[in-house]
């Protein structure tokens, strides 16, 4: 077994022919380059800074008193819950489908392929707001639904009306428009992944759907994952246009609405405003979480860590870890990490 | 090697089976991408314990040959069976019927292949990449498929590396891992497709070090590679293609000292 370090080898003798640095052999010593101009802009930038918040925190209009008034009014806590809800529902939804979308698009099967075609062009082809007023007309266009074989007694019928209200179809309308955009970052995901990746899986006897499941979309992750978190802060933000179909309890109209009986619409967009960037600002962190967990095996993960569970097999039993932990066993390991 | 005559497949198996039925046999196998014909009735044999090397410059057919033993391509002509069973179809009379995906990945986990880029799975850890397949296609309990997969990793030399990702293994350690990877699911046929053509010259030897070992173990072996002094010691044949066709083949030590061809003359003597 020969504990091969690449960087080793050719660091000591990439070293040598420079004679100065061999003759003092010590680490160098140098001047560091400065970058005075850095410091200027940094300084004039926070002068300007201050100078706006300042100003900001004495000018009338935004009316900060009205701000602190609102921010935490029930109104508009239980708005920004609403905005959070049609956020994750729709967004869960989207997600879902949007890999059947691009799992059928990238399938052998050309029904499936087509379907998922047509799927994306029909969603992504109109505007998110018309595809919202459409569900709120749902109820005039079918006024019930029923559930059974086409051309017999249903089974089952329910008013449109009554089986749907105004929060479920916003989530549908974002959920199915979201769907589109998500089947084609999975797609470039699932693209990104080496086709030898699918060959060995298969040489391994997994069924296309094993491969898909185990192999495939594991790895694609790491590339599906940060446009995702665009599109679900985008998410957040396009619940605000819910009032089309029409849905009123959202974070954005709810505090348009009560600037409508106060007259006074600064401190409320404000107030939207600071409850829309505390959820991005929580998605973000979650974000960086998920990015962390589907990185397994690439990029920057510290090879510490490896050698940790290397100690687990009980043959380099020579160091303890450093925080005094037990070094995990590698079947715990594993079990938790399959999943 | 036994030259398979152009019979009808029913009768040939028959023929050969009478004594002990040969691993792979290839029948005029053909294959083409396009109007580009790669495989030009290919017929060879493979018997069981047998390990044959197949050699010629790149764009002859030998990876290509390789890839369809187990399915990966599909053949366009002849028949290939592998332990006497039809590649890739059933036959009912005189009928050929495509295999069901299931029944086309059952015949696919009994023979392994070692991939050039080794092509481990990345998110996983060594000894993850082993009991992969044991436990989700072969619905082994993960305790059993553990104990082996540590004991496969042990026998090529990869005890210290399990809980590794292949990131952090040298091009020679990811290797053994996938030939650790592919003996999981113990299979009867062994294809190696140019297995250490994408490593430094220095981690050569210890990926034919484990490709030898598992030769003298019994295991039957394909091995598609350009390093002749393998060839010579380890393998029991020796096939050279060149443009899709079978140009030579016979024992490695006499071909390579006295090729009898012009063509395989020609490329021993770039690569010895």
């Amino acid at each position: 077994m020969t504990d091969s370090r690449p960087q080793a080898k050719p660091l000591a003798t990439g070293s040598s022919p420079s004679l100065e640095a061999s003759a003092s052999s010590g680490p160098i010593r140098a001047v560091k380059l400065k970058h005075p101009w850095r410091n200027v802009i940094a300084v004039v930038i926070i002068i300007f800074a201050v100078l706006f918040v300042l100003d900001a925190s004495q000018r009338t209009a935004y009316d900060w008193p009205s701000v602190g008034k609102y921010i935490f009014d029930r109104r508009v806590s239980e708005a920004a819950l609403n905005t959070l809800q049609l956020t994750v529902y729709s967004m869960i939804i989207a997600v879902t489908l949007g890999i059947i979308l691009a799992v059928m698009r990238l399938s052998p099967n050309p029904v499936f392929k087509s379907v998922a075609w047509f799927y994306l062009w029909v969603f992504r082809g109109t505007p998110v707001y018309v595809q919202l007023v459409f569900w709120g007309l749902l109820a005039i266009i079918y006024q019930s639904i029923d559930i059974g074989i086409p051309f017999m007694q249903p089974w089952a019928s329910f008013q449109t009306t009554a089986a749907l209200n105004t929060f479920t179809l916003a989530v549908i309308g974002l959920a199915l428009n979201e769907a589109a955009y998500m089947a084609e970052i999975v797609r470039a995901g699932l693209m990104a992944v080496d086709r030898g990746q699918e060959e060995a899986a298969t040489a391994l006897g997994m069924t296309w759907f094993q491969t898909m499941q185990r192999v495939v979309i594991p790895q694609s992750m790491r590339v599906i994952i940060p446009p995702t978190g665009n599109e679900v802060i985008s998410m957040l933000k396009t619940t605000s246009l819910v009032t089309a179909v029409p849905y009123s309890f959202d974070l954005y109209t709810r505090t348009r609405d009560i600037s409508a009986e106060t007259f006074n619409p600064i401190p409320m967009l404000l107030v939207a405003s600071i409850w829309y960037l505390f959820f991005t600002s929580i998605l973000m962190v979650g974000q960086y979480f998920l990015e962390k967990r589907f990185a397994r095996g690439v990029g920057d993960r510290k090879p510490e860590k490896s050698e940790k569970v290397s100690l687990a097999t009980g043959v380099l039993s020579t160091v303890p870890d450093s925080t005094g932990a037990l070094p995990l066993p590698i079947a715990d390991k594993n079990g938790g990490d399959s999943r | 090697m036994s030259d398979v005559s152009a019979a009808s497949p029913a009768t040939s198996v028959a023929a050969t089976s009478a004594a002990v039925p040969p691993m792979v046999l290839a029948e005029q196998v053909s294959k083409s991408f396009g109007s580009n014909e790669v495989l030009k009735s290919i017929s060879l044999s493979v018997a069981k314990g047998e390990v044959m090397c197949l050699v010629g410059p790149s764009g002859s057919g030998k990876s290509t040959f390789l890839r369809c033993i187990n399915h990966l391509e599909v053949v366009n002509g002849g028949r290939l069976f592998v332990d006497g069973e039809l590649v890739g179809y059933t036959q009912k009379g005189d009928t050929l019927y495509e295999l069901q995906p299931k029944q086309a990945a059952a015949q696919r986990r009994e023979i392994g292949m070692v991939f050039q880029k080794f092509n481990l799975f990345p998110h996983m850890t060594a000894l993850e990449n082993v009991i992969e397949a044991p436990i989700h296609v072969k619905k082994q309990p993960k305790a059993l498929a553990i104990a082996r997969g540590k004991e496969l990793l042990d026998r090529v030399g990869l005890t210290d590396r399990m809980g590794h990702y292949p990131a952090h293994l040298s091009g020679g350690q990811q290797q053994r891992v996938a030939i650790a990877r592919a003996l999981a699911m113990d299979p009867k046929l062994m294809l190696f497709d140019e297995p250490t053509s994408a490593l430094d010259p220095e981690l050569v030897g210890e990926v034919l070090d484990v490709m030898k070992g598992l030769a003298q173990s019994g295991m039957t072996m394909i091995v598609v590679t350009h390093e002749m002094g393998f060839a010579r010691e380890v393998a029991d044949s020796l096939v050279f293609m060149d443009g899709g066709v079978v140009v030579e083949t016979g024992v490695p030590r006499e071909i390579i000292a006295n090729p009898q061809h012009a063509r395989t003359k020609a490329f021993l003597s770039k690569v010895l």
